[in-house]
Formats: C-alpha cells, sequence, structure tokens
C-alpha cells in the first residue's frame, strides 16, 4: 500500500514531464480526436465539443500548463502521504522491480529516513505545483519552449524520489544521475544567456565530479562485499582506515550536492539564473537529498561512525556556516544571495550532523539521536523556509522585472500580501522564536550543551567553540535578513521599475507561498508533529530515540529532560499575544491620541530622495570592516575632476565587487594544473594520420608481445 | 491543582513587578549619574512622568511609514516582557521559566532587535537605515559573546532552565570558580554593549555620528516612543537581574511565603541599586568608543567568555 | 572530583591559575608597550599572592621569602626598570600595530587546550586535582613563546621571556608546594642578571639600528637577497 502511493508518486511526475511534451502536438491532438470519435462515434455530443473547446488555439496551452503543474501537485501529494504513512507505521517495505538489465534488478526500500525526505520533497513539489503555472506565464513560447520546462521538471522530481527509493548502488546512481542531468537542463533553461550557459556548465562539471566521488564510495565499500545491493554494503566489514577513506568520498561526492565549503562554487552562478520555483526546488529540496546520501551513506551503510567524522563534519559546517552567510551579506542579487544563504544552512545541518556522530562514537546513542533529530528537523525547516523565500524572489522578480536588491524599496505598500509572506521567511530563517527555524537552532544547541558527557577535553573545548560559531551565524543571519527585507519592502523606492509595481493578481502563486508561510509558523508553534515524526526515523536508523520520549506533547518539547531545558512554544505565543494586546488595548483606549500623519524629518532642508536612503553596500559596511579579511573586497571610488587645475569634483561614482575566496585560492590552480596536464597530453595528437597510424602499429605489435 | 495556579499567579506578579521596576531603575540609574557629574538630579520617578506624558500625546507619524513601523513598538515591547517572564526575580521554581529557557530568552531579544531594525529601515531616511546597520553588527558580534558565558553557567549547572541554573548556584554554596569570574566579566561587558550604555552607546545623545539606538527610533514620538523607551529600561534590567541572580543568588525567595517574596524583593533592589552605581561610575569615568573599536571590546568579551569555558573545563572538570 | 568538593585553598589556588592564564591573553593582545608592562608586573602580583597563599596553607614558612622576592623583583624592580628605558627611548607613545591580532588569540586558546590535551595523561594519572593547574602553567610558558613572535619591539620579547618564567614558577609553587630555596634564589638572581643583561643589550641594538623593533635586524643580515 505504501508503495503503491510512493510509485504512484514517482509515475505521477514522470507523467507530467510527459505531458509537457504535449505542448507542440496540439494539431496532432486535434487530428487524433476527429479521428477518434469518427472511429467511434458516442454520440455524446458534449464531450466531443468539450474536448474541441480544450484543443482550442488560445486555451490549449493554459490548460495544459495546469495540467501538468496538476499532476506534479499530485505526485507531491501523493509524496506527503507516502511520507507520513511510512513514518506513523514505522514500516519498511522493500521491493524488486525488474527494469535496468535483465540479471540485475532495481531493489527498492522505502523506510522512515526515505519517508521522511519524501515529507520534504511533496511538500515543495505541492507548492512548487501551485505556483508554477503562473509563474511560467511570462515565458515566451517561442524563445523559452514549455515542454522542455515540464519534460525537465517531472524527470528532476521522478529523480529525486527514485534516488530515495534505491536500494542499489546501480539504481541509486542511476536515479542521481537523472536528478543531476534534468536539473542542469533546467539551470541552462534561459540559454541565451552565455552566462547562464557558463553558470549551467559550471554545475554540471561539479556534479559529475561528485558523481564519481560517490561512485568509487560505493566501490570502495563494495570491494568489501559481495554485491551492490544496499543489503550487501550493509554487512561490509570494512577496516577503519577503508572506512575513512569511503567517508571522505562520499563526503565530498555528496558535499558538492549539498554545497559545502569549498566546494559550494555551483550553488550562487546556478541558482540565480534557473526559473524561480526550480531554484526553490534545487535549493530547497535538492541539497536535502544530497543530505540523506550522505546520511544513508554514513548512518547506514558504512555503520560504525567514527568521532573524527564527526569532528570534520563539525568543522567543515562551521566553516560552511560562517562563510556562506558573510558571503551572502555581500550579495546584492537576491537570489544568488538566498544561494549563499542555502551554503550557509547546509553547514549548519552538518554540524549538527557532525555532533551526532561524535556523541554517536563516543557511546551516547540518545544523543546522538537528538542531534539527528536537530539536523533533520533543521533539513525540513530549510526546505520550506528557502523554498518560501525563492517563490518570494519569484513573485518580486515577475513584477519588478529586476533582481539587485540595491534598486528596489518600498515594495511593502505596493505589495501587501508578498510582503507578509516574505517577512515571515525573513523571520523563520533568522531563526526568531515562534518560527520553525528557532526550534531547529534550540535543538542544535541543546546537543551542543550536552558536550560535558564526553571525556575528551578537546572535544570538549571544540563543541562550545562551534556553538557560539552557530550563535553568530544565527546572529549574522538576522542581520543579513533585516537588510534584505528592510531594503526590497521598506522605505522609498529606488528605481523606476519598483514604483510602478503591484500586487501579483495570480492567485496560485500566493498560495502557493501561503502554504509554506502556514507551515512556517505552525511548526514554529507545534513543533512536536515533525519531531515525532523524526524521531521513528532516529528509531529505524540508529536504533536509539530522544532521551526524554514521554516529554514530546504537543506543548512542551524537553528533548533531555525537563530539568535540563524546556520550550513550549504555544505558551510564548499566548504570552506575547496577552502582552501585545494588553498594551495595545491601554495605549489606544484614549480617542484623543489618534495618529497624526506628517512629512519624514528631514533636518530642515527639505527633499528627501531615494538617493539619500542606506543602501545595501552601506547596511553592509561595518561587517565588511570587521570581517574584511573572508572575501576579496575591490572598492574604488572615481571622481571626474574639472575646471581650473582639476579642482572641481564634477561627478562621483562608487563600485563594490566583492570576490569569493575560493576561486584563486582553489579552483584557479586546479583549473592551471588541468590546462597545463591537456597541453602535454596534446604533444601525442600531432593531427598527423601517420602518427596515428604509427599509435596503432606499436600498441599492436606491444599486445602481440604481452601476449606471447 | 491550586498550587499550579498559585505559581502562576506569582509568575504573573513577577512579571508585572519586572514591567513596573524597570523605569525605577532608569531614574535611580540617571540620579546617580547625575551626583556623581555634580549635577542637579532629576527625581527618581521623572521616567514614569515622562512615559505617561508620552502615551497621553498624540503620536505623529510619517507619511513614509507602513504598519511595520506601527505594529514595531508592541511587538518589542511584549518581546522584551517575554524575556523577563524567564528571568527569576524574586524567586526561583516559577513555571513560567521552564516555558521557555535562556537560549529562548535570547532569541526574544533578537525577535525585539530585528523589529527595532526594520522599522529603521522603514522610513528610508539616512539616520535610521545607519542605525539598524550598527545595531545588527554590534548586536551579531554580542551573541557569540553572550552565549559563550550562558554555556560556562549551564555546563556547570547542567541546565539551560534559568530557574534550575540559579537554584544550583544557590544550593552549592559559597564556591571559589575561576569559570564564573569570567562569565561574569564576559556577560557585564556584553550587557553593557547590548543595552547602548557608554562606552558603546550614549543613550544621552543625539550626535549623528555617535548614536546607534536613537538612531532607528528617531522617528518615533507619542505612545510608540514610550513602550520603546520602557522596552529599552526593561532590557537593561533584565540584564542587571541576570547578572545579580545567576552570580550573587542569594537572598532569592526559594518558598512562596510572601515573607520570602519580600526577602526577595529587598534583595534583588538592593543589588540592582548597588549594580546601578557601579554602572554609574564606570559611565562617568570612561569615554565613548570610536564604532570600530566596539569589535575589539566584544572580542575581548567573546575571550574573557572563551576563558571561562576552557578554565571550566581545565580546572574544574572531574576528568 | 568536581570543584566544590574542593577546599577552598585549592579553589582559591585554581582561580589564581585562571587569572595567570587571563594575564598571559592579555599580554599577547597589548600593542602598548607600558600597558604591556603593567599586565606584567599584574602577573607577577598574582604570583606574589600565589605564593603566599601556598606559603600560609602550606604553613611553609620559607615560600613567604620567595613571595617578597616575587614581589621585589618581578612586580616592582624589572617593570620599572623596563618602563624607565621605554620613557628613555621615547617608545611609550608608540602603538604596535598586531598584525592577525584576532587568529593570534584564537591561536593562544588553541594554545590553551593544546596543553591540556599533553598533559591530560599526566593528570589522569595523578590524583591531585592540582595538576590541571599544571595544564595553565604550560600555557603560560606557550603563550610566553607566542608573545615573543607575535610582537616586533624588543621590550615585548624580554616580558614574553619573563612570562615564560612565570609560568614555569607556577607550577613549581603549585606542583611541589615550593622548590628549595636555594633553587628559588638562584633563579630569582638568574633573572636579576638577565634584566641587567637586557638592559645592556637594548642599549647595544639601540645604537646600531636606532630602534628596538627586531624586524629592523634583518638589515644585518649578511647575503643579498
Amino acid at each position: 500500500m505504501i508503495l503503491v502511493l510512493a510509485y504512484s508518486a514517482v509515475l505521477l511526475s514522470f507523467f507530467s514531464g510527459l505531458l509537457g511534451l504535449a505542448m507542440h502536438q496540439r494539431q496532432h491532438l486535434l487530428a487524433f480526436s476527429r479521428y477518434w470519435f469518427k472511429r467511434f462515434p458516442t454520440g455524446n455530443e458534449r464531450c466531443q465539443s468539450m474536448i474541441a473547446d480544450w484543443l482550442e488555439e488560445k486555451r490549449f496551452p493554459i490548460l495544459l500548463r495546469r495540467a501538468v503543474f496538476f499532476l506534479l501537485g499530485l505526485s507531491g501529494i501523493f509524496a506527503v502521504a507516502a511520507g507520513l504513512s511510512v513514518l506513523i507505521g514505522k514500516g519498511l517495505v522493500t521491493d524488486q522491480i525488474s527494469l535496468g538489465l535483465p540479471w540485475l534488478p532495481w531493489h527498492v526500500r522505502f523506510d522512515c529516513l526515505s519517508g521522511f525526505f519524501f515529507l520534504i520533497i511533496g511538500i515543495a513539489v505541492s507548492a512548487v505545483s501551485l505556483y508554477g503555472p503562473g509563474y511560467v506565464n511570462t515565458y515566451k513560447e517561442s524563445q523559452h519552449p514549455f515542454a522542455v520546462l515540464g519534460l525537465f521538471t517531472g524527470l528532476f522530481v521522478a529523480g529525486m524520489l527514485l534516488v530515495l527509493l534505491a536500494d542499489d548502488a546501480f539504481f541509486f546512481m542511476i536515479a542521481w544521475e537523472l536528478m543531476s542531468v534534468a536539473s542542469y537542463f533546467l539551470v541552462a533553461f534561459q540559454h541565451e544567456n552565455p552566462a547562464n550557459r557558463r553558470a549551467a556548465f559550471l554545475y554540471l562539471l561539479m556534479a559529475e565530479v561528485g558523481a564519481l566521488s560517490i561512485i568509487l564510495g560505493f566501490g570502495v565499500l563494495a570491494s568489501f562485499a559481495d554485491g551492490f545491493t544496499f543489503d550487501a554494503l550493509r554487512d561490509a566489514q570494512l577496516s577503519k582506515t577503508w572506512a575513512s577513506i569511503a567517508f571522505v568520498l562520499a563526503l565530498l561526492g555528496f558535499g558538492m550536492k549539498a554545497g559545502i565549503v569549498p566546494v559550494h562554487v555551483w550553488l550562487p552562478e546556478a541558482h540565480p539564473v534557473a526559473p524561480s520555483h526550480i531554484s526553490a526546488l534545487m535549493s530547497g529540496v535538492m541539497l536535502k537529498v544530497a543530505l540523506y546520501g550522505l546520511i544513508r551513506f554514513c548512518f547506514d551503510l558504512l555503520g560504525d561512525v567514527q568521532w573524527q567524522w564527526g569532528v570534520v563534519l563539525l568543522i567543515l559546517g562551521t566553516v560552511s556556516a560562517l562563510g556562506g552567510i558573510l558571503y551572502a551579506m555581500m550579495q546584492p542579487n537576491l537570489k544568488c544571495l538566498l544561494a549563499y544563504s542555502s551554503v550557509e544552512n547546509i553547514g549548519i545541518i552538518f554540524m549538527v550532523l557532525g555532533l551526532s556522530m561524535i556523541f554517536m562514537a563516543n557511546g551516547h546513542p540518545q544523543l546522538a539521536a537528538l542531534g539527528f533529530l536537530a539536523a533533520l528537523f533543521h533539513a525540513f525547516n530549510h526546505a520550506l523556509f528557502k523554498n518560501l523565500l525563492f517563490l518570494g524572489a519569484g513573485i518580486i522578480h515577475h513584477q519588478t522585472h529586476q533582481l539587485n536588491i540595491d534598486l528596489m524599496g518600498g515594495l511593502i505598500k505596493k505589495m501587501p500580501k508578498t510582503s507578509m509572506l516574505f517577512l515571515i521567511g525573513c523571520m523563520s530563517i533568522s531563526s526568531l522564536p515562534l518560527f520553525n527555524g528557532f526550534v531547529s537552532e534550540w535543538l542544535a544547541f541543546q546537543t551542543a550543551l550536552q558536550v560535558d558527557v564526553l571525556d575528551n577535553g578537546v572535544l570538549r573545548s571544540l563543541i562550545p567553540v562551534a556553538a557560539a560559531a552557530l550563535a553568530l551565524t544565527a546572529a549574522l543571519a538576522a542581520a543579513c535578513f533585516v537588510k534584505v527585507f528592510g531594503m526590497i519592502f521598506l522605505g522609498q523606492s529606488r528605481s523606476h521599475h519598483c514604483d510602478k509595481a503591484h500586487e501579483i493578481q495570480d492567485k496560485g502563486m500566493l498560495a502557493g507561498s501561503s502554504l509554506l508561510a502556514g507551515l512556517c509558523f505552525l511548526f514554529g508553534i507545534f513543533p512536536g508533529l515533525i519531531i515525532s515524526l523524526i524521531n521513528s526515523v532516529a528509531g529505524q536508523l540508529l536504533g536509539e530515540t530522544l532521551p526524554n520520549d514521554a516529554a514530546l506533547g504537543w506543548l512542551w518539547l524537553a528533548p533531555v529532560s525537563t530539568n535540563q531545558a524546556s520550550y513550549a512554544p504555544p505558551l510564548v505565543l499566548i504570552g506575547a499575544l496577552i502582552a501585545a494586546g494588553v498594551s495595545f488595548w491601554y495605549l489606544r483606549r484614549n480617542p484623543l491620541t489618534v495618529m497624526r500623519r506628517a512629512e519624514t524629518w528631514d533636518c530642515g532642508f527639505g527633499g528627501l530622495t531615494p538617493n539619500m536612503q542606506y543602501s545595501c553596500s552601506a547596511f553592509t559596511m561595518p561587517f565588511r570592516r570587521i570581517f574584511n579579511k573572508v572575501w576579496i573586497i575591490d572598492e574604488r571610488i572615481e571622481k571626474d575632476l574639472r575646471g581650473a587645475l582639476n579642482q572641481d569634483v564634477a561627478a562621483i561614482r562608487y563600485r563594490l565587487e566583492v570576490y569569493d575566496h575560493s576561486w584563486p585560492r582553489l579552483y584557479q590552480p586546479i583549473e592551471d594544473a588541468v590546462n597545463t596536464l591537456a597541453k602535454v597530453v596534446g604533444r601525442i595528437q600531432t593531427g598527423n594520420i601517420r602518427t596515428y597510424l604509427g599509435y596503432s602499429f606499436a600498441t599492436l605489435i606491444l599486445m602481440l608481445w604481452v601476449i606471447s | 491543582m491550586g498550587d499550579q495556579l498559585m505559581n502562576w499567579l506569582i509568575a504573573v506578579l513577577q512579571t508585572t513587578l519586572f514591567v513596573v521596576l524597570a523605569p525605577l531603575l532608569a531614574g535611580w540609574l540617571k540620579w546617580c549619574k547625575c551626583h556623581l557629574q555634580n549635577r542637579k538630579a532629576p527625581s527618581l520617578f521623572q521616567p514614569y512622568r515622562d512615559l505617561l506624558k508620552l502615551t497621553n500625546k498624540q503620536p505623529v507619524v510619517a507619511e513614509q511609514a507602513s504598519w511595520i513601523f506601527m505594529i514595531a513598538p508592541y511587538i518589542i515591547f511584549s518581546a522584551t516582557v517575554l524575556a523577563a517572564t524567564v528571568v527569576p526575580l524574586i524567586a526561583v521554581n516559577l513555571p513560567t521559566s521552564a516555558s521557555a529557557d535562556v537560549i529562548v530568552m535570547v532569541g526574544f531579544f533578537a525577535f525585539a532587535r530585528f523589529f527595532l531594525a526594520l522599522a529603521g529601515l522603514d522610513i528610508g531616511t539616512a539616520f535610521g537605515g545607519m542605525g539598524s546597520s550598527r545595531e545588527m553588527t554590534i548586536s551579531s558580534l554580542a551573541e557569540p559573546a553572550m552565549l559563550m558565558a550562558i554555556f560556562t553557567l549551564t555546563m556547570t549547572a547542567s541546565t539551560t532552565n534559568l530557574s534550575f541554573a540559579i537554584a544550583h548556584v544557590l544550593n552549592e554554596g559559597l564556591v571559589l570558580r575561576p569559570s564564573f569570574v569570567f562569565a561574569l566579566a564576559a556577560l557585564v561587558l556584553v550587557a553593557i554593549a547590548e543595552t547602548g550604555r557608554i562606552p558603546v552607546d550614549n543613550p544621552a545623545t543625539h550626535l549623528e555620528l555617535t548614536m546607534i539606538h536613537e538612531a532607528m527610533i528617531l522617528e518615533y514620538s507619542g505612545r510608540h516612543l514610550a513602550l520603546i523607551e520602557w522596552a529599552s529600561q526593561l532590557k537593561l534590567m533584565l540584564y542587571g537581574v541576570l547578572i545579580a541572580n545567576i552570580f550573587l543568588p542569594w537572598g532569592i525567595a526559594e518558598t512562596f511565603g510572601v515573607q520570602a517574596l519580600g526577602y526577595g524583593l529587598l534583595a534583588i533592589m538592593g543589588k540592582l541599586a548597588l549594580l546601578a552605581i557601579f554602572l554609574a561610575i564606570a559611565e562617568t569615568l570612561v569615554a565613548k568608543m570610536r564604532l570600530f573599536r566596539v569589535q575589539e571590546y566584544l572580542s575581548f568579551a567573546y575571550l574573557l567568555g572563551l576563558l571561562g569555558m576552557l578554565s571550566h573545563i581545565i580546572l574544574e572538570a572531574s576528568r | 572530583m568536581n570543584i566544590e568538593q574542593l577546599d577552598f585553598y585549592t579553589q582559591a589556588i585554581l582561580s589564581m591559575a585562571a587569572l595567570v592564564g587571563l594575564t598571559s591573553f592579555l599580554m599577547l593582545g597589548q600593542g602598548r608597550l607600558l600597558r604591556l608592562i603593567f599586565v606584567f608586573a599584574m602577573q607577577g602580583f598574582l604570583l606574589t599572592l600565589t605564593t603566599a597563599l601556598a606559603a600560609y596553607s602550606l604553613n611553609n614558612h620559607h615560600l613567604y621569602i620567595s613571595a617578597v622576592l616575587t614581589l621585589v623583583l618581578k612586580v616592582v624592580f624589572i617593570p620599572w626598570m623596563l618602563r624607565r628605558q621605554v620613557i628613555q627611548m621615547n617608545m611609550h607613545r608608540d602603538i604596535e600595530a598586531l598584525k592577525n591580532n584576532t587568529a593570534v588569540m584564537l591561536g593562544g586558546a588553541s594554545l590553551m587546550v593544546f596543553s591540556y590535551y599533553v598533559l591530560h595523561p599526566i593528570v589522569q594519572s595523578s590524583s591531585v586535582v592540582m595538576l590541571n593547574a599544571l595544564a595553565v602553567s604550560l600555557s603560560v610558558m606557550l603563550l610566553g613563546m607566542l608573545l615573543m613572535i607575535s610582537h616586533r619591539q624588543a621590550i615585548a620579547h624580554v616580558v614574553g621571556f619573563m612570562s615564560i618564567e612565570n609560568g614555569l614558577f607556577f607550577a613549581a609553587i603549585v606542583a611541589t608546594n615550593g622548590m628549595p630555596m636555594v633553587v628559588e634564589l638562584g633563579v630569582a638572581f638568574d633573572v636579576l642578571v638577565a634584566a641587567v643583561l637586557f638592559g645592556i643589550f637594548f642599549l647595544h641594538i639601540r645604537t646600531s639600528i636606532d630602534s628596538l623593533d627586531v624586524d629592523l635586524l634583518n638589515k644585518l643580515h649578511e647575503v643579498d637577497k
């Protein structure tokens, strides 16, 4: 039953992709329907006219788009249902599909871990399918055919779902490649721009290098096992060194997809150029699939985790979290900023996962379960709010035709609903209480605080430092999203486009974002709902659940024990409402003190212009100065001098470019090395046909010699 | 059940006391400072009069302002009040401490700050943006330092529930803990930065080059201003109570008798009065720092927090 | 055994250890020479207090003498001499711009963890909790070296050197309850001689390169680059 749900989710997404292909087949469909009705006259006139109506030239594309996204949404709902049913039933189902090579059937396994990620994908896909029809309207059919977008979206979602179902290394890699390649075409969708093609190529390159590394990781495991099924891999007996090698390979491969520093460079390139709902899926969901891969590989297949791996994850996670948010802060492009912020959140998840490994290896499986839970919950939350923010960015782009934060402003009055939804996203991602982002950070802090049980003094001092870095990250994220919201929605508009912007009309686009925003708030108030689901994942995978299972009510959250820490978001919400209500009622009681509107204070000079506001780069200037070694900053002030002796300043221009350290430090040397190597190899390729004949001849002689 | 109700009532009473007493502390601080600087001091109750006057005035709101600007004072005030419910003032073991722990308290401060900064940006003047930018910078540097100090405490008491932590320190008696010395110093430095006192920010000036908090609230008037002022007085008192009750918890009520509660109230008032005198002396002696020296100040606070944590691990732990 | 179960004397010693560690960190981050010397004197004062405390609680009278010696030498004489030299050479207005201050500080903190890690086996094999303080004295020594590496002024180097000696001294008091009197006197005399010798060296360096910045000594490099 559960498998049927899961399979239908996959198939529906697949079909939605196929249906997208029908976009250019209107004539054929028309001919086919005529033929059909001629051949089998039903006499049902209404049916016939209805189909003819659907196939009308103007209505057909709109209907087809809706149908494609309807199927996609249905697939999302089925995925949610499948995930929920396996999580609630704590079930585990396996199956074999005889597809692919005849002697290698695809093994399928659907357990709580897969179910949880099914849930994430399902929610995200449902929201996106509500949002999609309105968003893709803007694409001109001649330039950006919907058939391509629809097909690859469907394949992409199907690929992600299949990765979660896979139970052998072959099937896993096939699904993984399906996901990677389909998303490559989505990134390259707007290919008329050379920068987009470059970004897409970079993405494909890194995805393939990552895939190679994952294959090598599986290879290491498989060489100690008989077969490539996950069951066989689980039984493999590895020495510590080989296990560590496999771990490093898997970390490189999955980390490349997940976007941890320093292999994060594809994210800020690829996410801004993809259509917004696709970047929402990529950032919100695909990164989570990479996370799933890492969890499956380390906790499930490798089995005995070592604490050194935990330290590696912890340090990498800390660097990614801090680096991600600091780079995010400097980005003027909204989607680029969100992409870097994904790096940050993935970093946080890795940190907590590292903590979990450390506890696991030191013999505290219950605390490991706590860390594991915090990591998965943050993954879930990140999927919600990052999706929401990307969809919001899409709406803003749709309405103002730009993504540069420095050119926006004052949209809160023009787009009140969007601004509300975006504000909820910003508050969740800044981990403010009452929203879901806070709960997972709280759990992360609680995990870090359990460090006193460890015996190793170095670990006991390392983990609190990492926790302080986490606090810094959270505070920087708050600063970053204050900037984002403030620059986009508040103040006066800084450009013509923003001045003319108005609220989005499409109901679906708002509904998709509202669904996510509602969930952000719901799980901020009642986190117990999700946590009890994740608890069963931990129970199945780690064999341990939370230390304090019983206190997991709908009201209280006390993961370790009520004496150690507790958090009751509903009570907090009630308290906040009471406090706000009392002060509101008390202060508004006097009718004489009704608000009066007046001009903004301009120090008596008159004429406040939008240019006088703090801009994006002005807002982040203190950070630039304090953390100046983090970026490569190119800051220039150019003056036009004129007049006698060049003393009058006619105009001043300010330019600021902020670059990532990883390009010159890491990728440039690699690129140079590859180029040098290619030159060396190139010497063999003379281009002369007689040389090549000589090569063949030499090889033949060599082979003959070897055989004899 | 009756006990539960009683506990909740005392918790509500304590929060009310917090809210009511906060302006008094501000008045006392001002009084001490004036006397130290050879000025004539206003009455101790002047902050109450100011607040009352502001609430009865008609607020003037800039044309540019959106609903964020109007709603922000209420959010800031309620978030600060919520933070106050968490901190034990006169008694420990109250139920409100269990509904949120110290990390949530830091979260409430972040919540208030988030909206204050947004309100600063809402008007679209240079001052507001300047204030928001500086406030977010300073707070993001202060947060890790504060968390380091709190970690030291919570690792000793092995709880993040403030009430239990204070009870732990109380039951242990007088122990010379090197880590607490550092944590105390770090927390004091952070508290000064977070509440916008000299040397980080000067609450008494409107000099454009130096102001942080005042820059954000420049456009507020009437009841909105009253709420924000009240919230910042509350925040000052909160940090004072935090420092006084964590590191010197003696006197706080452990039972809910009238006498014990009365002693608790007297004790905390005495401790706060003393702390305010120290603060007034420090503010009189120290000059305000350049803005970009604040990072050195805060990294020193972080270093102290780190040393506190290290000395907990190296010197105090059993292993 | 946790700290709350220890006697008051041990608690006090541990607190002193923490404070000595703090002074080392303060010296590490200090760019002004006069303040550096002041903090150094504070460290000496903390050592004096520790010695006196040990003398009192162990009832060991000769430790009082070494406390007085420490007071005279490390709190009064050497700081006074260094201070006089700084003022004479008109360096008290200079602030040394410390490069990578944050990195150095974090490095210092990790040195502390490192010394704890190194001494951990010893601490475990011994039942005396006091050995924890050894970790602090080791880190004071390492921090002294780091101070010498990260600062450029010769006077800072002298202070770093002296603080290494302070670390050793602290270890001696804490771990052995005071060394024999002869050794203490010898060490004190050595420190005194070292201080005087440094004074003479300063004079020579200054007359030859007209500064006390040790980076300028690179000029004496004979091989052309």
